[in-house]
């Protein structure tokens, strides 16, 4: 696939705008466009050109629905073709509702049944650190609905209780839950040992500044609000 | 003798110090009989986590081998199991403990006798289902070479021998033409005790996915084939089936019956009473020879122990 030159955050409209069809799915695209720009222009070390380098950090986007902003943010950075945006949904294309590891480079883990990737990066993460790997870090994007979803909090109580310091986990938190988390779902994540910080999931400073605040010990939650 | 799960335990704990790939991944099942180690994790009662976790490591590189009974690994984390493996495109190595009706004392909570059934819909799996502590050494060690999805299906029954060949294995001759039963894992001693004196040919069968099609269609000579499986019956019908697709064949399928049985009482009580010790096997196959029919699943009669309520 022929790479795309590194494009700006004020390209993403534009390169939204090519990925059609999956417009029920809209809200939960748009909701985690600033994260992943951030993450990927400002906190992750990933190289384009070398997607699976063993010392780069662990991206898994566990909230696969949606992914039009993935796409655009990985086509912004250079991961995929610009042109291939346009093909999203169809049965030539690698770019489906859902995201596939294996037909979309630096894709990590293919998603789109919730409840799955936060356990896969706690996996990924006992690796790491079983090999005495320095520096990887493993992020996991999941929304706030998601978490209603059991098995997240088995991977919670789990990487709280054994100190998982290179994982950090950010929830988009758009509202879509439908009983909601009162008082904040970082407080269930707190609960079991993690650190956590709430900040305006637009901001990219505050976005960046809260992955920041990962003190390595521990594992980090961020959550970013995103009001409709 | 040692039992199947004794020598997994051995056998994972050797390989954890031998072989840097190899990871386990527990759910407190098992957990305390292996040592300590840096690559052994023991996730808690968490078993979505625990297929998970697995595939976690796996994706960086590990052989994760993953253990708890048959119905917290394959049933209840099914969905990991097809995604976060299979989809995913990395393999594991699940041993399971219990099969069909090892905890009968348990109630149907611990009894799975659709674990190979469930697992034989997904793609790409190895299914062994050895009948001796020696078989379950050599798949075990076999499987951490590898890279794809295996499955060994432990039990607490055992034949008195392992049979150190693999695929399909003639280990009794019939004249020719006579029925083939095929014995799968800790079948073969009840199925052979069943024929001793009825003119069928053995065969013994412990790797049952991808299944020996060329070693069916060698072995049988004749028209009639008896399959007995220790756990959901029929499950490989289908695959005898289509091996068999070109060629005249009837075929009896015996395992575990797809019923609430609603009963506790032992392992071989259980055995029993879906046929499948050697009393039961021998009159069904009796009756398959005779051309009578089958009384069918479901319909044996279990008289049901008494309630307590009123």
């Amino acid at each position: 696939m022929a790479m795309a030159p590194t494009l700006s955050y004020g390209d993403l409209p534009g390169l939204l705008t090519l990925l059609t069809g999956d417009e029920k799915h809209d809200r939960s695209s748009f909701s985690t466009l600033d994260v992943l720009w951030v993450l990927y222009d400002r906190v992750l070390r990933i190289d384009p050109s070398t997607p699976d380098e063993p010392g780069r950090d662990r991206f898994l986007l566990s909230k696969g629905h949606g992914p039009a902003a993935y796409y655009a943010v990985l086509a912004a950075k250079g991961f995929i073709s610009v042109d291939a945006l346009a093909d999203f949904g169809n049965g030539v294309s690698v770019l489906g509702y859902h995201p596939d590891r294996l037909l979309v480079p630096g894709v990590e883990i293919s998603s789109g049944s919730l409840g799955h990737g936060l356990p896969i990066a706690v996996g990924v993460t006992l690796a790491l650190d079983a090999a005495g790997a320095r520096g990887p870090r493993v992020i996991c994007l999941v929304g706030d609905a998601e978490l209603e979803e059991g098995s997240n909090f088995e991977a919670v109580q789990l990487a709280g209780r054994m100190h998982l310091g290179r994982l950090i986990v950010v929830v988009v938190d758009n509202d879509s839950s439908t009983y909601g988390w009162p008082g904040g779902v970082e407080k269930r994540f707190e609960l079991e040992g993690w650190s956590g910080v709430r900040v305006d999931g637009r901001d990219h400073d505050a976005l960046e500044a809260a992955f920041a605040a990962a003190d390595g010990d521990r594992p980090h939650v961020v959550v970013a609000e995103v009001r409709p | 003798m040692i039992t199947m799960r004794q020598r997994f335990y051995e056998v994972a704990g050797d390989l954890l110090d031998s072989d840097a790939r190899v990871a386990v991944v527990l759910a407190e099942i098992g957990a305390g009989e292996l040592r300590p180690h840096p690559r052994l994790v023991n996730v808690g009662i968490r078993e979505q986590l625990m297929v998970g976790v697995a595939a976690g490591l796996a994706l960086e590189g590990l052989r994760p081998f993953v253990h708890s009974y048959a119905t917290f690994l394959v049933e209840r984390p099914f969905e990991q199991v097809k995604l976060d493996l299979v989809h995913q495109g990395v393999g594991a190595v699940l041993v399971s403990t219990g099969a069909s009706y090892d905890g009968a004392r348990s109630g149907r909570t611990h009894q799975a006798p659709a674990d190979v059934a469930l697992l034989q819909a997904l793609p790409g799996w190895t299914i062994h289902v050895p009948g001796h502590p020696d078989e379950v050494e050599r798949f075990v060690r076999r499987a951490a070479v590898g890279d794809d999805n295996v499955y060994v299906r432990l039990t607490e029954e055992a034949n008195a021998v392992p049979v150190v060949d693999d695929g399909l294995v003639v280990v009794r001759s019939g004249r020719d033409g006579a029925a083939l039963v095929v014995a799968v894992g800790p079948t073969l001693d009840p199925t052979l005790e069943a024929t001793t004196d009825l003119d069928v040919s053995v065969a013994y069968l412990a790797t049952v996915r991808p299944f020996d099609a060329d070693g069916l269609r060698a072995a049988l000579s004749g028209q009639d084939v008896v399959l007995v499986e220790p756990y959901l019956a029929g499950t490989s019908a289908a695959e005898i089936a289509v091996a068999l697709a070109g060629r005249p064949h009837r075929l009896l399928p015996l395992g575990v019956a797809n019923e609430e049985l609603r009963r506790y009482g032992t392992g071989p009580e259980h055995r029993a009473l879906h046929g499948l010790d050697a009393a039961g096997i021998r009159r069904s196959i009796a009756a398959f020879l005779a051309d009578s029919p089958h009384p069918g699943w479901g319909t044996t009669p279990h008289p049901l122990p008494a309630t307590i309520s009123g």
